[in-house]
């Protein structure tokens, strides 16, 4: 075989795999094979009105993941609870969030994120009270899409609170705390969202393990035309 | 005397100068590339004019960009040269060069050559770096201030996984997720992190500086008119590093008045329980901050 063909072939082959390798990480750094949920909406005067509905819990347990003990996420889907923190939502929507915190507090290290922000009047109804901040050395979980300016902070279930949930889903027959609030999305994007509390028990700093992985603390939302 | 018969061809002398060749080519594409590259590249080389400090930044490369011209272009014409003249043709025999000799001149200029040109630029970097810091981090206690800086508008950026904040200790120790810098200030930036190592990158101002947990890392920057900027975190930093950004905006004093005042009133809500104690879960206005381990961490 000629040398310049066989260079041809080779160059090729690299382009090829340097391809292969930037959808991989790009996937990876995008979606991470997670499934998206694209959440059911109504139309209100040619409005789209979405419920959001998630709990947080302290452990996923073994039958919505193989890390069991892992902090999460998990959505109310048509099809009942799942761990799946890709979601697909309307552009230039309403969306009323119900978020069922059953995991305790693990405090901010930054103060100024239990400001809620970003949302519709800047407040929340915590277990139906409004609230302009929580006590940053309570909050437990928050919802974060820094790209939209959105921060909600979710206070802790007491240590000490009776018939607290072991795994995910949990039942709200267990001791939880309940947050309201409503935001508006923009213009279609591709936006990730996180929580900013080190709740990853046994981990650095707290911040390893489902704080890294999409599928557990962060995730996408998806929003499209 | 005849050849021997298995002894390796060699290459008929050549008398042409190739390095006078060479010399000549090289003089006369560095003549006509190097001001066309300082007139027409050299102001377009980011950071821009955003600040005093991405001017003297665009300078900078400017002037590096027309001193290395030359030396890309010796590379370029030794390379198209030697491929032109010395390539093997098709079905040629393999022919061995005549050796190589060193040339005592040669290496002299070569050495006093790159030398100067070295230095040059490590005495001119340096002066450019201390002139006024050219909006770099310079650990708490910087060497290179601009003058004024007794006067400079302090902010403080707080890098944590994943998102910077700022925070205003001449507003009372306000926090927001947004930077707004006045116009026509000095402003020092005091950067800083709440857990990993950040970099706080204002690109079209011209400013790049760690976010170190614990450490004031003052950077100072000049602002210039009405503009909107990028920030970026520059130091992989976890998960959500490439989606660590978010824009800043440099307004006229009126509009930045406006916007404090905003801002204040909006974080009035959580000032009491930021100005509690650290211990109690508080953090006051402060240099750095070293939060506690919390209580699920590590």
């Amino acid at each position: 075989m000629r040398v310049g063909v066989k260079l041809l072939l080779v160059a090729a082959a690299v382009t090829a795999a340097g391809v292969v390798i930037g959808f991989y990480v790009s996937n990876l750094t995008t979606l991470a094979g997670s499934p998206a949920y694209s959440l059911p909406f109504q139309s209100v005067n040619g409005h789209p009105v979405v419920d959001l509905e998630f709990q947080t819990v302290a452990a996923i347990g073994p039958k919505l993941s193989q890390n069991p003990d892992w902090v999460s996420y998990v959505i109310h889907t048509t099809n009942g609870w799942k761990r799946e923190t890709v979601w697909n939502l309307p552009a230039n929507a309403t969306v009323h969030v119900t978020w069922f915190n059953f995991d305790g507090a693990s405090g901010l290290r930054n103060p100024y994120l239990a400001r809620p922000q970003g949302i519709v009047g800047n407040h929340v109804l915590v277990d139906s009270k409004p609230a302009n901040a929580i006590d940053p050395d309570d909050a437990s979980h928050t919802f974060a899409v820094p790209a939209l300016g959105i921060i909600v902070a979710a206070p802790g279930v007491a240590d000490d609170a009776k018939n607290q949930c072991g795994f995910a889903p949990c039942p709200l027959s267990n001791a939880h705390r309940t947050i309201r609030f409503t935001f508006h999305t923009t213009a279609p994007g591709h936006y990730r969202w996180q929580c900013f509390v080190p709740c990853a028990a046994g981990w650095v700093f707290g911040f390893g393990g489902p704080m890294q992985t999409i599928g557990y603390m962060d995730g996408f939302l998806n929003v499209k035309t | 005397m005849a050849a021997e018969p298995n002894a390796a061809p060699v290459r008929p002398v050549d008398s042409t100068n190739h390095g006078l060749r060479v010399v000549v080519a090289w003089l006369v594409l560095s003549v006509i590339a190097t001001p066309l590259v300082a007139i027409y590249v050299g102001p377009h080389i980011p950071p821009g004019n955003g600040s005093v400090q991405a001017q003297g930044q665009t300078f900078s490369n400017q002037v590096m960009t027309a001193f290395v011209t030359p030396v890309l272009c010796l590379m370029a014409v030794f390379f198209v040269y030697g491929l032109w003249k010395f390539h093997a043709n098709r079905n040629s025999a393999i022919l061995d060069g005549p050796p190589i000799r060193n040339d005592a001149r040669i290496q002299l200029l070569w050495v006093v050559i790159t030398s100067v040109m070295v230095l040059f630029l490590a005495g001119f970097g340096t002066y450019e770096l201390l002139k006024d810091g050219a909006g770099g981090g310079q650990g708490p206690n910087p060497i290179a201030l601009p003058a004024g800086h007794e006067n400079a508008f302090q902010v403080q950026v707080i890098g944590q996984q994943w998102q910077f904040t700022y925070r205003y200790p001449s507003l009372g120790g306000m926090e927001s997720n947004q930077l707004v810098l006045p116009e026509n200030r000095l402003v020092a930036l005091h950067v800083t992190s709440l857990d990993v190592v950040h970099s706080f990158w204002a690109v079209e101002l011209g400013v790049k500086a760690d976010a170190n947990p614990g450490v004031d890392n003052v950077a100072y920057v000049n602002t210039k008119g009405p503009l909107s900027f990028h920030v970026r975190c520059a130091e992989l930093c976890g998960l959500w590093h490439g989606y660590m950004f978010n824009n800043g905006s440099v307004v006229p004093p009126a509009q930045f008045k406006s916007w404090a005042a905003h801002a204040v009133a909006l974080y009035a809500s959580i000032k009491p329980f930021a100005n509690r104690p650290p211990d109690k879960g508080g953090a006051p206005f402060a240099y750095s901050y070293l939060p506690e381990p919390t209580r699920r961490a590590g």
